[in-house]
Formats: structure tokens, C-alpha cells, sequence
């Protein structure tokens, strides 16, 4: 049964009404009306319905939306203000230099997948804000593109990198 | 703290207002674009285009943005007759009572037959706003100059806006107007960028998926796991609706054998079509993919000659150098990352569909016979959904949401779980494909055979077949399910020549639909290694071989450009196989899909002892005529030979005698980053020769590449694909 649960996404906290074993897919899209994270098979087979939970990328499509009460969920729509607190900038960017790159490098074609692809490699960067081009695979194998966009994504994040490292705090 | 519904009162961007409705029953009277059902007639220069007071121009076109970017490139075709800026230019949603009927967004034709119409159209428009410019100035057409929506004299200058300012032109669309001389053009042929890319990775862009309206259910179909033979449907035995009677608010709507549904909160519809307990009809209809081939080739078909010329098996049997293959081809899915889904409002004398059809005009005609409405009462707008490649669910989803809705009495938004859209698909056909060549002693070609077994498209949908009990029946036959010169030798200057297409009755099997670049990877696959091994006979340059056997310059240009970017240097194939584990080849390849012209070139490894193979460059060419945006086109390029090795290397619909099998990306897996190619697009612009298709215009090509290369790198071939590892290690076991 529906109870009352408390989460905090894109710094925000939010009060939703929802059995606690949804799917916090279903509490983003429906109750949030967030059009980042969507679905792709509700399997995490996939990587459409990426989010951050605490900086981590996790498929929203199987995680409970009891499970992230007390953590911070970050979306798409999240990432630039997540990217300006990370890097201790003074102004929140329209768009983080992932989504830039993706938009340099014309990379998109349908963008189905790129809420998962663009939620990913910001986490990569995060960690690591250096990858070589065999880690950047690594990374985003988990995340399928039926379009076949690979290669583009792969430069946008090279891009991405770069970028990132001349920004200044 | 803010919830659902205070969004929908606020009335965000995702909320379709439904007074949109009401245009339905619209009165007759002052036209109000989308007040009456259309298609709006494409003789009023109106229904193309609209100039606005601000000096912004709104272009009405008939084609769906399905991720490919011609929803730009044709922009760019009208800013360039208009001689306005594309930050001027906009354009609006497909949808029945606005846009213009340009047919279906498929076989690649949005810039071929879409182009000539809106350049046309912008054309026309031009002319009529030089007239008034020139009363307006007081100076000769002659003398008048155009710049970002500007017309200028000597004596001063007036803007479109102020010309016609949001008011009809009234003209009739003649098709007169002069357009310009491609030495003129300075928009088109440039890649200008996406419009619809900062919208996508920010997150704004609406997709189908997001769709919502106020007072909605969602709804979800039942149906088998896996659908059996298109012929036999899927039948309920028993239904248990008490078996969803623990999940709040969620009901169950049937009608035949069509089951479904719908609840308030989208987990509970999930919920429930997971819980429901049916009982299906579960008798053996299929052969299971293992006996497929065999059936296909043993079927009693429907046989046609596609080209008699000379005699093809005299010449092959006179001919010194010969060569013979059967090859098999399975189906594969479209498969959309994100499952079809499509919101419906359907009520006693209307309805309102939006959904991801790629023909919004033949899916209002579809709609309005299951809905037994006259076609006027049904309104369809379209909203992109995840790339479809081809005919995917698109039809079937909105066809189950308004009959959900109709059922439910309200409107109800229905997103496909992932086992149904891979499960329920309308697949591209299997194929068998023989071919048998021959050349002479001087390395031509004289003489080519080719015989391909597949079944037609489906012509009605699941949906309707389950609730209506409509007989399942296949489409006749054109030219894009059959075989065809394009791709089965006729790139190649050949005295004889036989084709054959053996059409095989397709109820017994399963689903098939028109999947990007249709049969010509299987098609390519067969042929383009037997050309190859022509080659490798006379122990020619594979590339060598093909040149001396084109005349077309087309033809040849794509060749020649595919050799120059991927650096060829001559040898024959498989002159340099070695004993190590890891090997690799290179090869080359051509075809198309029934227009423009392609050639590619593929670098790939092998490793021996696991039989894994995976593309390390591929080159493509396309020479599609003009090319309204060359940066489009390569990224279409570089997405298709990515999906060429997707298709290649993995993709297979797998079945049983009951059911098929392959549900998700587990057990239908595709390409990941990991053995991602590199890929070099390469664009044969040609500004005076008509467009035509360029989305998937060289994967055919890219399969035979692919294909050689394996022969290449091992002096085996490959009989059948996907190249999986199994399929290798026996191949290479059997040397």
C-alpha cells in the first residue's frame, strides 16, 4: 500500500505517496514529471533509466524507492547543478560539460539512450577525469545504444574530459 | 513538497491540453490550422508554410524526426529557397489535422521525395513575396534582393513579416516557381546542426514516453511471452481476474482475445499485467528456429522471375571459374531501446491518438476501421519515440491503447514492456539465399544467379487480430521484401543474369515487417561473397576484381572512394592467413536499398580458440545525389555500420515450436562500446543529381565487407550469420 516517503532528488526534497517497492523510475517520471531517467527494460539490462544515488550511477528501473530515503538522487536534469557543487564553481552551467560535448560532437541521434550515456560518463569523469579511450569503454559497456552512436559518444567524452580539466573553481 | 497532480493544473510542457479535442468537431468556417481533419491540401501554398509578423517562418512537413535529423535537413531546403536564416524557420509536430500528407517516413525518403516538395513549396512562396516586395518598393523583381528574410531595393527594404505578417498566401501551389542552381546554394549542403540535439541532452525534449494527460490510466497489454506463428494469434483458454484483486485500483479489460490492463498508478499496471492469471492456448504453430531454413526452403512459394537476362546457367556452366553458396539469414528485431508506447483518447464519436508512427495518416486510417469511426473523427499526432529503425510496434501499441481506452472510457497512456516489444515484434524476415557466379578467364563476370526464399510483411497488426479476430494476412509483395538487382549483382555489368524470388507463405512463421535497410544485409551477405570469391579463383585484388566488372560511374566512385579511406593496397584475399590465435582481414563489400549507392570496407580480428569476431574499422561510402546535410549523413553512416556489426555479429530472433524466445538484451544481445568499431564515414556529394536515401543506404554493403573479411583473415566462409562464436568455431573446425 501507498505509504508517505521522503527523498531528496536534484536538491530538493520531495514528499510522494507510493508503495515503497516501486520502482523510483515510476516515482521520477510520474510523480516529478522528470523526463531524464526513462524507461528502457526494466531490467537494468540497459542504462535508459540511469540516476546518481550519492554520486553513483544505479538503475533506476529496479531500485525501490524506499531504498534511496536519506540519499541524494540526481537526474539529468540534475547534472549541472550536481557538476557546479562538485567543482565549487559560483554559477550553476546550463548544461555540464558532458551534454555540451554530446551537442559538439553531434552525437545524438534518437537521445533515448543519452540520459543514461550522458549520467554515466558524468559519474566516470567524476572519478575519473582522465579516462584513455579503453577505460571509457569499460565504463559505459553497461549502457547500450540501438542507433549505434558509440563512436561519437566516446570522443564527446574525450571532449568532455578536456574541457573539465581547463574549468577553474 | 509538490505532487503529480498540482503539475498537471500548473499545466507543464508534458501536459497535452485536450481542447484539442474539441477542434475535432470542428464547424466549418474561417480556416484555423487544425480546426478540420486534414490531410490540408498540398495545392494551397498555405499548407507548406507560414510567414509570421516577427519575421519567423513556420514550414509544415510531412515526415517524422526519428532521430535521423531530417526534421533540420529539410529546414534547410526551404531556408535556402527562402533566403531566410534557420533561426527564422520552425517547424511543428506531426499531427493529421496540420501537416501535409508526404506519405510514410520510410525506405529513406524524407530528403528524396520530401525535398523536392518543400523546395518547391519555399520557391513559390518566394516568388509570391518578391511580388508584393515589388509593389510594396515600388522597384522590378529584377532589381530585388533577398537576405535572412529581407528584400531589399535601392530604395529601401521591406521584411517578409511585414508582407504577409501571419496571413494566408491564398496561392495555389503551381510547382513553377524557379528554384535555385545548386552553384547558388548556400545552406543546403552544409551540415548545420541538429536542431532537435540541445532539447535531447538536456532533457526538455518530449518523447512519446512522456506524454501524459490529465485524468489517464496506464494501461499495459497481457499477452503470451513470446509470440507463435503470425497466423495463429494468441488465444485465452481461461482468465482469472481475481488473481490482480490485491493490487488497488487496476481492472482487467478483454476483448477477444486481446487482454489488457489499466490502473491509476503506472507500478500497479505493471503489477498487474505481470500477476494476471491466463491461461493461453500453448499448441506447437511454429518450426523453432533450428528447423526454420529447411521449412522455408521446402515451402511451397509464389515464384518470380525479378530478371531474365541472356542465359544465366549456360553461362555459368560454359565458365571456367564458378561458384555456388547457400546462405541462411534469421530474423531480427528492431528493437527500440525504449519500448513503443502511445497515449489514446478514444470516446463514443472521436478520438485522439498520439503516438510514434512513422506514417501518421496511414495509422489514422488503420485506427478509424478498428475504432469503426469515420477517418475525420480520428486525429493522430505524432511524438518521436526511441529510433524504430523500421516498423517496429509503433502501430500495435497505439492500436492496444485505444482499444484500452475505448474499453476503460478513458484516456489511456500504454508503454510496451520490453518482452513485448522484443517479443511481439514484427521482425525483418528470415532469408535462404543461392547464388550461383561464374567469370571467364579475363576476370569477367558472365554469368549470375540468384534465388532468395522470405516471406512477405504482416499486414495486420496483433491488436487487431486478438480483439477482432481479424485474419492475419501478409502484404503484397514490392519491391523492398523480395529480392532485387540493387543488392543481388546488378551493381556489376553482367551479360546473364537470373533472379528469382520465392515467396513463401508466411502464417506459419513469425511476424515481419520492413527492418531498416530490408533483406539487403542477407542479400549482400550471399552475393557479395561470391563475387569475392570470384576474385579469390582468379586470384585477383577483390577490388580489382569489381572494378573491372562496373561500368556505372556511380558505382565506381563509391568503390573507389571506400579503397582510398580505408588506405587498400592490393593483394588477393586470404594470401596472408596465419596460425596465431588472434587474426585478422580486411574486406570490401557493396550494395544499397533499392536507391543511391554504397561501398564499405571492414578491418576485423578474430580470436581463434574462442571464435569471437569483432569489427575494428569500418569504412562506408554513400553517394546519395545532393546531400542536404553531409554531417547528417555521416553520423547515419557511422550509426548504420555500427549497427551492421550489431547485426553481423549477434543479432537472432531465437524460437521454439511454441514461442519466441529472445525477450531482452540477455538473450538478444547487440553491439556494446566494448567491440565498437571505429568508423570513417565518407559522403559522395553530387549537387546536381537528385537526393536520395541515406539512412540506410550501406549496410548491405558493410554485411558483405564484413563477410569477406572473415574470408580474409581465415579462408573459411561464413554460411550463415550472426558470426557468433559457435557458428565461427564450427566453421573453422570444418576448415
Amino acid at each position: 500500500m501507498a505509504s508517505e516517503l521522503k527523498i531528496r532528488v536534484n536538491e530538493r526534497s520531495w514528499t510522494v505517496s507510493a508503495a515503497p517497492d516501486t520502482p523510483l523510475l515510476y516515482v521520477l517520471a510520474n510523480e516529478l514529471l522528470l523526463q531524464g531517467p526513462r524507461f528502457g527494460c526494466g531490467l537494468a539490462q540497459c542504462g535508459s533509466c540511469s540516476v546518481l544515488v550519492n554520486g553513483v550511477e544505479t538503475r533506476s528501473c529496479v531500485t525501490p524507492v524506499s531504498a534511496v530515503q536519506g540519499k541524494s538522487v540526481t537526474t539529468l536534469e540534475g547534472l549541472p547543478t550536481w557538476y557546479a557543487a562538485q567543482k565549487k564553481l559560483a554559477q550553476i552551467p546550463e548544461l555540464h560539460p558532458v551534454q555540451q560535448a554530446m551537442l559538439d560532437e553531434q552525437a545524438v541521434q534518437c537521445g533515448y539512450c543519452y540520459n543514461g550515456m550522458i549520467v554515466k560518463a558524468s559519474e566516470l569523469l567524476e572519478k575519473n577525469p582522465h579516462p584513455s579511450e579503453a577505460q571509457i569503454r569499460t565504463a559505459m559497456n553497461g549502457h547500450l545504444c540501438r542507433c549505434g552512436t558509440y563512436p561519437r559518444i566516446i570522443q564527446a567524452v574525450q571532449r568532455a574530459s578536456r574541457a573539465m580539466s581547463e574549468v577553474k573553481a | 513538497m509538490t505532487l503529480r497532480r498540482d503539475f498537471l493544473k500548473a499545466g507543464g510542457s508534458l501536459v497535452v491540453g485536450f481542447q484539442l479535442r474539441d477542434a475535432l468537431l470542428g464547424q466549418p468556417g474561417p480556416v484555423v490550422r487544425g480546426a478540420v481533419a486534414g490531410p490540408p491540401d498540398p495545392k494551397q501554398v498555405d499548407t507548406w508554410l507560414a510567414i509570421h509578423a516577427d519575421n519567423t517562418a513556420t514550414v509544415y512537413i510531412g515526415f517524422a524526426e526519428l532521430g535521423q535529423g531530417n526534421s533540420t535537413a529539410l529546414l534547410q531546403v526551404a531556408a535556402e529557397e527562402l533566403d531566410m536564416d534557420m533561426s527564422q524557420l520552425k517547424t511543428v509536430r506531426l499531427d493529421t489535422n496540420i501537416t501535409p500528407n508526404q506519405g510514410g517516413t520510410y525506405s529513406s525518403a524524407s530528403i528524396q521525395r520530401g525535398g523536392p516538395q518543400v523546395r518547391t513549396a519555399a520557391a513559390e512562396a518566394r516568388q509570391a513575396l518578391l511580388q508584393m516586395a515589388s509593389k510594396k518598393l515600388d522597384a522590378p523583381i529584377d532589381g530585388l534582393t533577398v537576405s535572412k528574410g529581407v528584400v531589399s531595393a535601392a530604395g529601401g527594404s521591406v521584411r517578409y513579416g511585414e508582407l504577409v505578417g501571419d496571413k494566408p498566401f491564398h496561392l495555389a501551389f503551381t510547382g513553377s516557381a524557379p528554384v535555385k542552381s545548386s552553384a547558388s546554394f548556400k545552406i543546403v549542403g552544409t551540415p548545420v546542426p541538429r536542431n532537435d540535439l540541445p532539447d535531447k541532452v538536456s532533457g526538455k525534449y518530449v518523447y512519446m514516453q512522456h506524454v501524459r494527460v490529465p485524468g489517464m490510466l496506464h494501461g499495459r497489454v497481457v499477452r503470451p511471452r513470446g509470440q507463435g506463428a503470425y497466423g495463429a494469434g494468441a488465444k485465452v483458454i481461461a482468465l482469472d481476474e481475481t488473481s490482480i484483486g490485491n493490487i488497488p485500483g487496476a481492472r482487467v479489460l478483454r476483448r477477444g482475445d486481446f487482454v489488457g490492463v489499466v490502473a491509476e498508478n503506472e507500478w500497479n499496471a505493471v503489477r498487474a499485467a505481470r500477476q494476471l492469471k491466463v491461461t493461453w492456448d500453448s499448441s506447437p504453430t511454429l518450426t523453432g528456429s533450428d528447423g526454420m531454413y529447411q521449412a522455408m526452403r521446402a515451402a511451397k512459394t509464389d515464384d518470380r522471375i525479378v530478371v531474365e537476362r541472356g542465359n544465366a546457367a549456360d553461362a555459368i556452366g560454359a565458365a571456367p571459374h564458378k561458384v555456388a553458396y547457400n546462405c541462411r539469414a534469421p530474423y531480427q528485431a528492431h528493437a527500440p531501446f525504449g519500448p513503443n508506447c502511445a497515449l489514446a483518447d478514444v470516446t463514443a464519436d472521436s478520438a485522439l491518438v498520439m503516438c510514434s508512427t512513422q506514417d501518421v495518416y496511414g495509422t489514422r486510417g488503420t485506427l478509424a476501421r478498428i475504432l469503426e469511426l469515420p477517418v475525420d473523427k480520428v486525429r493522430v499526432q505524432y511524438y518521436e519515440g526511441s529510433g524504430t529503425y523500421g516498423h517496429s510496434c509503433y502501430d500495435d501499441v497505439a492500436q492496444a491503447a485505444s482499444l484500452l481506452s475505448r474499453l476503460a472510457g478513458k484516456p489511456v497512456r500504454l508503454q510496451f514492456m520490453r518482452w513485448d516489444e522484443h517479443g511481439w515484434d514484427n521482425y525483418g524476415p528470415a532469408h535462404v539465399g543461392e547464388v550461383r557466379a561464374a567469370a571467364n578467364a579475363d576476370g569477367k563476370i558472365v554469368g549470375y544467379e540468384y534465388d532468395g526464399w522470405q516471406h512477405h510483411w504482416s499486414n495486420v497488426e496483433t491488436s487487431e487480430q486478438l480483439a477482432l479476430g481479424k485474419p492475419a494476412a501478409e502484404w503484397q509483395p514490392n519491391p523492398a521484401m523480395q529480392v532485387n538487382p540493387l543488392c543481388c549483382g546488378g551493381m556489376y555489368d553482367i551479360p546473364h543474369m537470373r533472379l528469382v524470388n520465392h515467396h513463401v507463405p508466411g502464417l506459419g512463421y513469425l511476424k515481419g515487417a520492413w527492418l531498416r535497410s530490408p533483406l539487403d544485409l542477407s542479400f549482400s551477405f550471399t552475393s557479395e561473397q561470391a563475387i569475392d570469391q570470384l576474385a579469390f579463383l582468379l586470384k585477383l585484388d577483390p577490388y580489382e576484381f569489381r572494378r573491372r566488372n562496373i561500368k556505372n560511374d556511380r558505382w565506381l566512385g563509391v568503390l573507389d572512394a571506400a579503397a582510398k579511406a580505408a588506405n587498400w593496397t592490393a593483394r588477393p584475399a586470404a594470401s596472408n592467413l596465419s596460425k596465431s590465435k588472434t587474426v585478422t582481414g580486411r574486406g570490401i563489400g557493396m550494395g544499397t536499398h533499392l536507391a543511391s549507392y554504397g561501398a564499405a570496407v571492414a578491418e576485423i580480428e578474430i580470436d581463434k580458440d574462442t571464435g569471437k569476431v569483432v569489427a575494428k574499422h569500418l569504412y562506408g561510402v554513400v553517394d546519395a545525389g545532393l546531400v542536404v546535410n553531409p554531417g547528417n549523413v555521416e553520423s547515419q553512416i557511422g550509426g548504420q555500420l555500427v549497427q551492421t556489426a550489431s547485426r553481423m555479429f549477434h543479432e537472432e530472433v531465437t524460437f521454439t515450436k511454441t514461442n519466441v524466445t529472445s525477450l531482452d538484451w540477455a538473450s538478444y544481445p547487440i553491439l556494446r562500446f566494448e567491440e565498437c568499431p571505429q568508423v570513417t564515414p565518407v559522403v559522395v556529394q553530387r549537387l546536381n543529381e537528385r537526393s536520395t536515401g541515406a539512412g540506410e543506404e550501406v549496410m548491405a554493403a558493410a554485411a558483405g565487407a564484413i563477410a569477406n573479411a572473415f574470408f580474409d583473415a581465415t579462408g573459411v566462409r561464413m554460411m550463415e550469420f550472426p558470426l557468433t562464436p559457435k557458428r565461427v568455431l564450427a566453421a573453422l573446425a570444418r576448415g
